[in-house]
């Protein structure tokens, strides 16, 4: 077998040396009898490479891939530009072969890339310390809640309702060990409203449970952008802090939210050079203030000396790490996204200050030329009139699922249905204060990736729906 | 001795209007920015590095060649099951087939992808002696919280949400209390015995109608298989306790023997361990949940469901604990892991586990006898299973060099070191996995060059590596001295 260098021979050799007949035989004086499994796991028989491809390749063409169709789907994965040099470097496999840098003198390369990743998103993000990562977006945002709570003292969480509709099930989720009580701020207008997240907040403050974090998205998951600043401001009124979660491109030209006032900032660093890959893996931004550095989650990478006195990198703060803290740790995350982080750092770096401005404008130029045209087609309109980057929602005259389902066969993916997402539960009242127009709610999403010619063709499709077309 | 130099920051390479990537021309009429967006949303000032494509390649490539990978040496880092990676893996999950699909897209359109997660859900299963599985944790930690989350509903399902406390050996992995505290759950320690396993009176001390869960390893992290277990796991039932399985040791056991079959209602796997995906430098992971029926209405949403010929997401799971993940998972991870259970098929499987067993033993044996007059011990009794743990307390006493000591100076002899000072129980520990996909001859080479490093002089060890890109990195100081970023 390929990737088992051990030959007949030398096995027995290994078994002669250890007295026994087999492998077998040291396992059975281990392995109780009554446990053991008796024949053979019910898999399927074994592939050559050769077969095992051909096997694959079946299976591939059983996909149709977002990547190759005319994709408008963004709503927390997208579909960037990579630049080549981004895969060939986190192809190298002193990289992806190997572990955690539990021995810093061994793992140089990928600890400067990664302090190097920390600082890239400080100065994404503007702010003072970042994590080495953490999963994804949402546990990001799941982790900046939990920080808030520590550092607050306070259990409340107040969430927009402009937050990705699955980043919140997974904050539900996550916090379920804390007691913690979560409110949402409607927005019915699609942006979190200062005065109406203000009232809120006063209730919550008298009630049993004062807020620890407000979280909203920037832009949020309906597109639009938020004030930050009056949000962030509203928050610390309250005593509570104030958590920001960002899509880091959209940072290549909107002022930062360590600008605004954000205590925490997170996002989905999946755009940042890597492949959507159905959602997984991503990368969870996780960036801070200064005086929280001691309570964000995961690994933490500082510059440091070696004994002849050069500079060199290790993972510091471990003290409060699950493998020296164990139950009184920050978090119980170990292996976390370093790789993913790696092309993020790759991806900036090669984007650089003018890359990554260039691609962010790219977008918000291209995003609101096909915003212009759809809502000039009859039946049509933008759902909300707040500023927003390179999504957004429009009404569509006939229900969304109709549209995504019947285009999809013509290979045009046109956005998210937003009834997805709202129309379950009392989803659509508690955000949008009606139940039923997100039936009629369309995310669309515009990268750099397309074009002029495609995005006339995404309006030539939808204007096919009419107003009294059913 | 030649030095090898530093290589600088990429910031520090930066320059003034260089530029690393070419990007089209906008092809749409363009708007003034401040029509589009408010004025004061603009940023004015990015202080991103400036720098060509060639400057990154080189720094990065020079980075890589400042790390150490299994693809450059062996790497018997214990617990973390660090065997080869099969490129054949790496290059299917390369195919935009796979790479190019967005979460969202129809799932009459993903209809392969998803046919994989199915299969891949079941095989897990079939590995595990359990009924149901769930893809959806990105990692190992994030799979034990999910599991325990599982057990949480499931007490409150029964009315018995008054149990708060879990139950972890003292020799368990560190992320089996952090998550039980992140669950809202007390930790309590249960005693190892003199053979390395739960102490059974220290655990029938413990168990109580307030205890929730028992978290093990099997076999733990001493690499010693925990014999009683069948009947901790009844003892445990008895008192309406659920038992986890913390999988990250499952390549002792593929195709000898199952969580399932021993008692266990829930446990993880690590696809990154056991199934041969890539550990990336510190992730991506992945931490698939599996567990006995009575647990399955509690597993994460969405779940995988046929209708009509056709997979899809269902949501409709009223008892499920919710979303861990904000889509299905680390897919491209599961991917590789479905393309190496494919290629070895169950007799492969079993033959990594035996090759994993035997590998071990040989090299604890080499390890055993040539260092016994050196002050290296074996704490708890041959054989063990995929791993084992030795003590280096005896020689630190001798000769006052330390398994840190020992851990650096093997780059020196181009291994990577074992893991070290760990499980807690254990002085002094190294903590040795070898894990299948290494030779005899290398297996030789390391034993020789720890036994040798047993007799060098103390200094020369003390202040190893030598001839690693940096000398002894100054811990304490990273700490004290907090430099996060440029």
């Amino acid at each position: 077998m390929a990737y088992l260098p051990n030959t007949p021979h030398l096995r027995a050799e290994m078994l002669s040396a250890l007295g026994v007949e087999s492998a077998e035989e040291l396992i059975d004086r281990q392995v109780p009898g009554k446990l053991k499994f008796q024949g053979l796991l019910n898999l399927p028989a074994p592939l050559s490479e050769m077969e095992l491809l051909e096997e694959l390749e079946r299976d591939a063409a059983c996909n149709q891939p977002a990547g190759d169709m005319l994709n408008f789907l963004g709503a927390g994965v997208y579909d960037h530009f990579v630049p080549s040099a981004v895969q060939r470097i986190i192809s190298r496999s002193e990289f992806y072969t190997s572990y955690t840098a539990y021995q810093p003198e061994a793992s140089q390369g990928m600890l400067q890339a990664t302090y190097e990743y920390q600082s890239l998103i400080c100065a994404l993000t503007g702010m003072d310390v970042a994590n080495a990562s953490n999963y994804d977006g949402a546990t990001s945002l799941a982790e900046a809640a939990i920080l808030c709570v520590s550092a607050t003292g306070r259990r409340g969480i107040v969430l927009s309702g402009a937050v990705h509709p699955a980043y919140r099930k997974v904050v539900e989720t996550y916090t379920k060990g804390l007691g913690s009580n979560i409110r949402t701020v409607p927005t019915p207008d699609g942006v979190t409203d200062p005065n109406t997240l203000g009232e809120l907040l006063a209730e919550a403050r008298s009630g049993e449970e004062p807020p620890a974090a407000v979280v909203i998205q920037h832009p949020n998951y309906f597109g639009c952008l938020e004030d930050v600043s009056a949000v962030a401001a509203k928050a610390h009124d309250a005593g509570a802090l104030c958590v920001v979660c960002v899509n880091p491109i959209s940072l290549g030209i909107l002022v930062p939210p360590g600008s605004c006032g954000a205590d925490v900032v997170v996002g989905e660093g999946q755009p940042l050079g890597s492949p959507m890959n159905y959602g997984g893996p991503l990368l969870g931004i996780f960036a801070c203030r200064e005086e929280h550095v001691r309570r964000m989650p995961g690994r933490i990478i500082g510059a440091t000396t070696d004994a002849h006195g050069r500079r060199a990198y290790c993972m510091t703060l471990q003290t409060r790490e699950q493998h020296i803290r164990r139950e009184r740790a920050t978090s119980n995350i170990c292996t976390n996204e370093a790789l993913v982080a790696l092309a993020a750092a790759v991806y900036l770096s090669l984007m650089g200050k003018h890359g990554l401005r260039r691609v962010a404008e790219l977008c918000l130029q291209k995003a609101h030329y096909a915003a212009r045209r759809i809502s000039e087609l009859r039946g049509y309109k933008l759902a909300f009139s707040a500023p927003f980057f390179n999504e957004f929602t429009v009404e569509t005259p006939v229900p969304a699922s109709r549209i995504v389902s019947e285009l999809s066969q013509e290979g045009i993916l046109p956005g998210r249905d937003l009834s997805l997402d709202f129309a379950v539960g009392n989803n659509g009242q508690e955000v949008l204060k009606d139940a039923r127009r997100p039936n009629f709610l369309l995310l669309v999403c515009v990268t750099e990736r397309r074009t002029k010619a495609q995005i006339d063709r995404l309006v030539e499709a939808l204007s096919r729906y009419q107003p009294d077309s059913g | 001795m030649l030095q090898p130099v530093t290589e600088p920051t990429i910031a520090e390479l930066s320059a003034e209007g260089r530029v690393g990537v070419s990007l089209p021309r906008c092809d749409v009429p363009e708007a003034p920015l401040e029509e589009l967006i408010p004025k004061e949303q603009i940023r004015t000032d990015l202080p991103l590095p400036e720098v060509s494509e060639p400057d990154v390649v080189r720094h990065f490539t020079r980075l890589s060649q400042r790390n150490v990978g299994i693809d450059t040496h062996f790497y018997p880092l214990g617990s973390c099951t660090m065997k080869y990676n099969p490129k054949v893996n790496e290059e299917i999950a390369s195919w935009r087939a796979f790479s190019g699909l967005h979460p969202y897209q129809p799932e009459e359109t993903v209809q392969g992808a998803l046919r994989i997660l199915q299969s891949l859900e079941r095989f897990l299963c079939e590995i595990g002696g359990m009924d149901a599985a769930s893809l959806q944790p990105a990692a190992g930690a994030l799979g034990e919280f999910t599991g325990l989350l599982i057990i949480r509903a499931y007490h409150a399902d029964r009315g018995e949400s008054h149990r708060n406390l879990v139950l972890v050996p003292d020799s368990s992995h560190g992320t089996n209390p952090a998550t039980a505290a992140r669950c809202g759950y007390q930790v309590v320690k249960v005693a190892s015995d003199e053979r390395g396993r739960v102490d059974l009176g220290d655990l029938e001390r413990h168990l109580s109608d307030h205890v929730a869960a028992l978290m093990m390893t099997n076999p733990n992290t001493l690499g010693v298989f925990e014999d009683q277990i069948q009947e901790v796991c009844e003892l445990a039932h008895s008192r309406g306790v659920q038992v986890y399985c913390d999988g990250a040791n499952m390549n002792a056991v593929l195709g000898i023997c199952r969580p399932g079959d021993m008692g266990f209602d829930v446990m993880h796997f690590n696809l990154h361990k056991t199934f041969s995906t890539p550990h990336g430098g510190g992730g991506p992971g992945s931490g698939p949940v599996a567990v006995k029926s009575h647990l399955e209405p509690y597993l994460p949403v969405p779940r995988l469901r046929e209708e009509g010929g056709i997979l899809r997401w269902n949501y409709n799971y009223p008892k499920s604990i919710g979303r861990v993940h904000p889509f299905y998972g680390n897919f491209a991870v599961a991917l590789r892991a479905y393309c190496y259970i494919r290629q070895l098929g169950p007799e492969g499987l079993r033959s990594v586990s035996e090759d994993a067993v035997l590998n071990a033993n040989y090299l604890l044996k080499l390890l055993v006898d040539g260092g016994a007059d050196k002050g290296l011990e074996l704490p708890y009794p041959a054989p063990c299973m995929h791993e084992f743990v030795l003590s280096a307390a005896e020689h630190k006493k001798a000769t006052g060099v330390r398994t840190a000591d020992i851990a650096k100076r093997l780059l020196d002899y181009g291994f990577h070191p074992p893991t070290v000072y760990f499980p807690l129980i254990v002085e002094e520990a190294l903590m040795i996995e070898p894990t299948e996909t290494v030779s005899k001859e290398t297996l030789d080479a390391f034993a020789q060059a720890l036994l040798t490093i047993l007799d060098e002089d103390p200094g020369v060890v003390k202040n190893s590596p030598h001839t690693a890109p940096v000398s002894r990195v100054d811990e304490v100081k990273a700490a004290r001295e907090l430099n996060l970023r440029w």
